[in-house]
């Protein structure tokens, strides 16, 4: 089989609208599991036991079960229940719920490495729950987070591909869909990989950076 | 005299161990008191129910006149809400063993966020109330440095200068040279000697200083297991104590007095 540059040439466009399709679907999804996640995380640390107990086994299932399951109920069983999402809007909230149960532990560990100093301190000058989360808690547990935080982005990113399965014309799915009704499937699965490659490998440098910067202790 | 602070019949215990017995005990307002005693006597547990970090099993706190872990609804008395535990907090405040400065923030930030956002107090007037207790506890200049650049006891005496832009009724000071390296223990007692002199604000120290709680306090309070053991002016506390469990335990002091 000889390497095609006419097929590159016809698949690119497909394949670069794909790809602005892959990017937002990661960065979607990122932004829910990053909200839900440390929604998820404070309240498995709540002080009421069945709450907190509930939502840790609920966002154990979510994490215990696969995520291409997971979209098959959100895109074809809902609607057996009367709901219909879009196939990118079930794809977000597919990626983003699964990937919030793995930044819930980052964000609860995080939070956890917060002295109990801090929260007395604050309870002491009569802070809020709320405030002491805000502007005491958060401000210190979140820098320590950012790396494995961004490590998730680029695992998010690099699951998308499942969400051909729901029909989104995502980066693979806009080559599969080329592949197989052209019958030419080195070139566009090629391409699939070096475009996830291009994205992923500065990508990871940049979060290997991150984790450099946060990673000392800094002295208290 | 009006009694800011009482305690009646509290007991407090950790798991079997029994830290509190049935405690009763008041504080006159603008009076400074010491605790003294051996540790895990139960003194600094004191503070601790004080600033509400510790609730109490039984017996009642009141604090200027209210309850302070009750309420009263009807006749009856109920345990406080959060709600109720905010508005009584707002005359207390606590300076910490580990000074607990907030790491993310400058000393004049640390003194300023809570000012913003607990009392609403503006930005300017904030900032100028912290620089003036920086000088109060003399730190000018430190304002744009982070708490790890400070040594432990500019640390504290940051802390110090926080507590007290609360403006609170009654301020509360555990151990706060007990994490300290030995030569910077005297910058921080003679802030707070300084303050005991020049303020009305009522203060309860837990030290193991004693020649500061004989500066420092107007009454002196020795703990043992839960229990006041004996109590008095510093002068005869600590020449002439009546009780042989005080003699004791001074004795183990007397190099320093």
């Amino acid at each position: 089989m000889d390497w095609s540059w006419l097929v590159v040439q016809d698949v690119m466009p497909k394949m670069l609208a794909g790809l602005v399709i892959t990017i937002q679907a990661t960065f979607g999804g990122a932004i829910l599991a990053y909200a839900l996640g440390l929604l998820l995380a404070i309240l498995k640390m709540s002080k009421n036991k069945p709450l907190a107990f509930s939502v840790y086994w609920s966002s154990e299932f979510v994490r215990r079960t696969p995520l291409l399951v997971q979209l098959y109920f959100l895109f074809y069983v809902l609607p057996d229940f009367g709901i219909f999402l879009e196939p990118m809007t079930a794809g977000i909230i597919g990626l983003g719920l699964h990937f919030s149960t793995y930044t819930s532990e980052v964000f609860r560990a995080g939070i956890e490495n917060v002295p109990k100093g801090q929260w007395e301190a604050a309870k002491s000058l009569n802070y809020t729950p709320y405030k002491t989360m805000r502007y005491v808690i958060l401000p210190q547990a979140i820098p320590p987070m950012i790396p494995p935080l961004a490590n998730y982005l680029i695992t998010m990113f690099k699951e998308t591909p499942l969400l051909s399965a729901i029909t989104v014309v995502e980066l693979f799915n806009s080559a599969s869909i080329y592949s197989n009704s052209n019958y030419k499937y080195l070139e566009p699965m090629t391409l699939v990989g070096v475009f996830f490659l291009l994205v992923s490998i500065p990508a990871a440098i940049i979060a290997n950076r991150l984790e450099q910067k946060y990673k000392p202790e800094k002295v208290r | 005299m009006n009694k800011i602070i009482e305690f009646q019949d509290v007991s407090k215990s950790f798991g079997s161990l029994q830290v509190l017995e049935n405690l009763n005990m008041h504080v006159n307002s603008g009076e400074k008191l010491a605790l003294i005693g051996p540790s895990g006597s139960g003194k600094t547990t004191i503070l601790r129910i004080l600033m509400t970090l510790e609730k109490i099993d039984g017996g009642v706190v009141k604090v200027d006149g209210d309850y302070l872990w009750h309420q009263k609804i009807g006749d009856k008395l109920e345990p406080a809400s959060e709600k109720h535990l905010h508005k009584m907090r707002k005359n207390i405040c606590m300076v910490f063993q580990q000074f607990n400065l907030f790491p993310h923030l400058t000393v004049l930030n640390n003194i300023v966020q809570p000012q913003i956002l607990i009392k609403g107090v503006d930005k300017v007037d904030a900032s100028n109330k912290a620089e003036e207790l920086l000088a109060l506890v003399g730190l000018e200049g430190k304002e744009s440095h982070y708490p790890h650049q400070l040594s432990g006891g500019q640390q504290q005496r940051v802390a110090i200068a926080r507590a007290l832009a609360m403006d609170p009724k009654i301020m509360l000071f555990d151990e706060v040279t007990s994490a300290l390296d030995p030569e910077l223990v005297e910058e921080v007692l003679s802030v707070l000697r300084q303050l005991a002199e020049n303020t009305n604000t009522t203060m309860l120290t837990v030290t193991h200083e004693m020649n500061f709680a004989r500066d420092f306090a107007d009454r002196v309070l020795f703990f043992e297991h839960g229990r006041i053991i004996e109590s008095g002016p510093p002068d005869i506390m600590f020449t002439n104590p009546k009780e042989s469990r005080t003699r004791d335990f001074l004795k183990n002091f007397i190099g320093g007095i």
